[in-house]
């Protein structure tokens, strides 16, 4: 049989830069593929040059047989190729229906036939039961729902390729879940999906054929069947993947208390409800829980982002509740923020900028209030080298760095401020395995050099390879408090669905 | 004299349409995101070309034409400089309300050899229509009788653009690209050629209410005759929301506040007191409306996370 989609060796090259070298890739009918590969490997030009938005250097894109040519994203969407992409391309003024047919909109007389538009979205809904509400307005829906609406978008559009950019990235567990059904299920309806990913668990719950690439070259294509998350990491990565260091015993006195604080005391359903946890020296812990139900707020409590309604908190048994955020920090309380565009960076400003962030005020650093820039360079060039960020100057605009690169430089300064007590609040979203390793080894290096760290993160394998203790977060409460050797990722997702702790876990919803 | 009479109100209506007709323009623009501050350099071409159309063929209907056609070769310079050069939009606005007001008055100088205003008692203004029926109404027939066509055109054209912008495809398309410009561009819309469309359209818009300014009431033209019109007109669109009937709205008060301005002087106010009135009322309004302001679409374009 023919293939719905052959590229053949593929090549795109910017100025010297290879960032596509002889990469190929086949798709059937009812196939799903993943192309795997670290930030920067070429994964995402690759779906550039298949969707028009990018010409190849050299190479040939075959459509059920046919040589094609495209010439921007037009050609793609014309012939049968939807891109839902990793920024959402949504207008949310819009209704969910207006958003889904815009560019093809039913009409009469150039007349623009709304119910007609909310009919045709309804009839989607139900044949690929995807469920949105049509006559929402856009901005007002989930980000579950919002990446709903784009794929109803590009099946609106007739597509029979679907390519996914980074789908799961910002989904919480249980819209992943949904997200991968969804997957398999367009698949069993004769749609090809190309996933984009470096999600390696996800790849192995849906993906048929796996494409490896790794600096611009494809390093392996294997089938599902016959491969596992650990060779697929290894040809990401191009190395094998170290176990994290040794845990050393530490028996640490208590370092940051936090007593009953309340956020939203006079809501019915407060924010944070009367929550209580100690992180001691040389301890790691985790806070799980499906995001929203409050982590954001005990971080911002702590840092003194957020002022608390009651309760106190306690660093060193001094009580810091209503102090500043720069008495805080300098008092020992360093912050890896879990928005990196919202707290942790300022994209228009350089990267040393971006270091010099808290640092300012040190004595090294400035004389007389004039920053000493040069002293500065010096230490932001060996956080670059240390932690591998890839920029092109260090006077480059922050904003230009790629997302996981940036959060390398906002761990890096975090974690070059010393502080007994670090927030460490998704400390790895949007990085590549090879940083996540490194910054994964960071983190521990400080657990064992005596100090404490609060790890906040969605991601639950995350927490459990760290964490020395694991608190569950469930509508603004502490659900539960599980020993490292007690958890288990059943017994957690219990938790974190709102069971108890004893309940049985096989029929409660899978959220891992 | 009376402060409000029945006079008061037929003028406020003349006052309105150049107003209405430049808001809408603006309006237009604002819609696809590019912020037109050029609309009174705009207005000032229309009024000129307009005047040179009719001094040249003696016709009312191509004096019309002309005026929109000068004021649609301005719209192109600004649609060209903001949209292919990506220049800032407010730039360029300044610099064409300056450029027009340059020009004409070099042409005004070049074409008719005269200085400061230009009147020709044998140029034919424009017509006043009496509508059959309405005229005879009482009290409101005077009202909405007897105006140039040019006020119909107005009203009518608020209510077009309400219809094009909310009920067509077109229209749709329109408002998407000034919602979500690199949205619209991944559906595969023609974003440049609404874009400039829409600037175009508002040449058109600005024309006509130049044609107003300048064959409307007296037929002459004066330099720098848009007085400001251009800038009410911008503050009639963002208090209306750029949304054509609050515009209508917006324009009818301001276009009360221009008829009153020039009857207070009648009451000996001083000019000069008078003539802030429209901008004092702006200022108060848009103290109640300041929370409102973003479905003009100029508050940036929305980021997506």
């Amino acid at each position: 049989m023919t293939y719905r989609l052959e590229m053949n060796d593929m090549t795109k090259k910017y100025g010297d830069f290879l960032a596509n070298d002889g990469v190929s890739i086949k798709l059937k009918k009812g196939e799903v593929l993943a192309i795997v590969g670290e930030n920067g490997a070429g994964k995402t030009t690759l779906m550039r040059m298949l969707y028009g938005l990018e010409q190849p250097t050299s190479g040939e894109i075959f459509l059920n047989g046919k040589s094609v040519h495209f010439t921007g994203p037009e050609d793609g969407i014309e012939h049968g190729i939807g891109m839902v992409h990793q920024h959402f391309m949504l207008f949310p003024d819009f209704t969910v229906a207006e958003n889904i047919v815009i560019g093809r909109e039913p009409k009469s007389y150039g007349f623009f036939n709304r119910k007609a538009a909310s009919e045709a979205v309804q009839k989607l809904v139900e044949q690929y039961r995807i469920s949105v509400n049509p006559a929402r307005k856009a901005g007002d829906c989930s980000v579950g729902e919002q990446q709903r609406i784009e794929i109803l978008k590009v099946l609106y559009q007739g597509a029979d390729i679907i390519i996914l950019d980074e789908p799961t990235a910002v989904l919480t567990p249980a819209e992943v879940d949904e997200l991968l059904n969804t997957v398999r299920f367009l698949a069993s309806q004769g749609k090809s999906i190309i996933l984009i990913t470096h999600k390696l668990r996800e790849v192995m719950k849906v993906a048929d054929q796996i494409t490896v690439l790794r600096n611009g070259r494809v390093t392996g294509q294997v089938k599902k069947a016959e491969t596992t998350a650990d060779e697929l990491a290894q040809l990401m990565v191009g190395r094998e993947l170290q176990e994290l260091s040794e845990r050393d015993q530490l028996e640490g006195a208590p370092l940051l208390e936090v007593k009953e604080i309340t956020i939203g005391i006079n809501s019915s359903k407060p924010v944070l409800d009367n929550v209580s946890l100690m992180v001691n020296r040389g301890e790691i812990l985790g806070i799980a829980g499906v995001s929203g139900n409050g982590q954001s707020e005990l971080i911002q409590a702590i840092s003194g982002l957020k002022k608390v309604d009651a309760g106190s908190i306690l660093l060193d048994s001094k009580d810091v509740t209503g102090t500043t955020v720069a008495f805080r920090r300098n008092a020992g309380i360093s912050h890896i923020p879990e928005d990196r565009y919202l707290w942790g960076a300022a994209k228009e400003g350089s990267i040393v900028d971006n270091g010099l962030m808290g640092y300012y005020k040190q004595k090294k650093f400035n004389r007389n209030s004039v920053l000493l820039k040069n002293a500065f360079r010096s230490k932001v060039s060996g956080w670059i080298s240390r932690f591998e960020i890839k920029a092109a100057s260090m006077d480059d605009q922050a904003g230009n760095l790629s997302g996981g690169n940036l959060q390398k430089l906002i761990v890096a300064r975090e974690l070059g401020f010393e502080t007994d007590f670090l927030i460490a609040a998704e400390p790895t979203r949007g990085v590549d395995i090879g940083a996540m390793e490194y910054i994964h080894e960071a983190l521990l290096a400080k657990r064992n050099n005596g100090d404490g760290i609060l790890l906040v993160s969605s991601e639950l394998s995350e927490i459990m390879a760290l964490s020395d203790r694991i608190a569950v977060m469930y509508e603004g409460k502490i659900a539960g408090l599980l020993d490292r050797k007690d958890a288990t990722e059943e017994k957690l997702s219990v938790l974190m669905a709102g069971g108890k702790e004893n309940e049985a876990s096989k029929n409660t919803a899978a959220i891992v | 004299m009376d402060l409000f009479d029945y006079s008061l109100f037929i003028s406020a209506i003349r006052m309105v349409s150049p107003i209405l007709l430049a808001a809408l323009g603006g309006a237009l623009c604002a819609r696809v995101g590019i912020f037109n501050v050029g609309l009174e350099g705009l207005i000032l071409a229309g009024a000129f070309s307009a005047i040179v159309g009719n001094h040249y063929s003696g016709s009312v209907f191509v004096a019309v034409l002309s005026g929109a056609a000068g004021a649609v070769l301005v719209s192109l310079l600004f649609g060209i400089v903001t949209i292919k050069f990506k220049a800032n939009a407010i730039v360029a606005g300044i610099a064409v309300n300056f450029l027009v007001l340059g020009l004409t008055t070099f042409l005004l100088r070049a074409l008719f050899d005269v200085k400061g205003a230009y009147y020709d008692k044998n140029m034919e203004g424009l017509p006043k229509w009496d509508i059959p029926l309405i005229e005879h109404i009482p009290v409101i027939g005077k009202l909405i009788s007897g105006h140039s066509p040019l006020v119909y055109i107005a009203f009518l054209a608020a209510i077009l653009l309400y219809v094009y912008l909310y009920r067509t495809v077109a229209g749709f398309r329109l408002l998407a690209v000034g919602k979500n410009l690199s949205a619209s561009k991944s559906m595969g819309l023609k974003v440049t050629a609404i874009q400039y469309g829409a600037v175009l359209m508002s040449g058109v818009l600005c024309g006509l209410a130049g044609a107003q300014l300048s064959l409307g009431q007296v037929t002459m033209f004066t330099e720098g005759m848009t007085a400001g019109r251009g800038f009410i007109a911008l503050v009639a669109m963002m208090l209306g929301q750029s949304h054509p009937i609050g515009i209508l709205g917006s324009s009818m008060l301001f276009g009360l506040m221009d008829a009153l301005s020039v009857r207070l002087q009648g009451f000996s106010v001083p000019t000069q007191f008078t003539a802030m009135l429209p901008y004092l009322i702006t200022i108060i309004a848009m103290f109640f409306l300041k929370d409102k302001g973003s479905d003009s679409q100029l508050s940036g374009q929305q980021s997506t996370r």
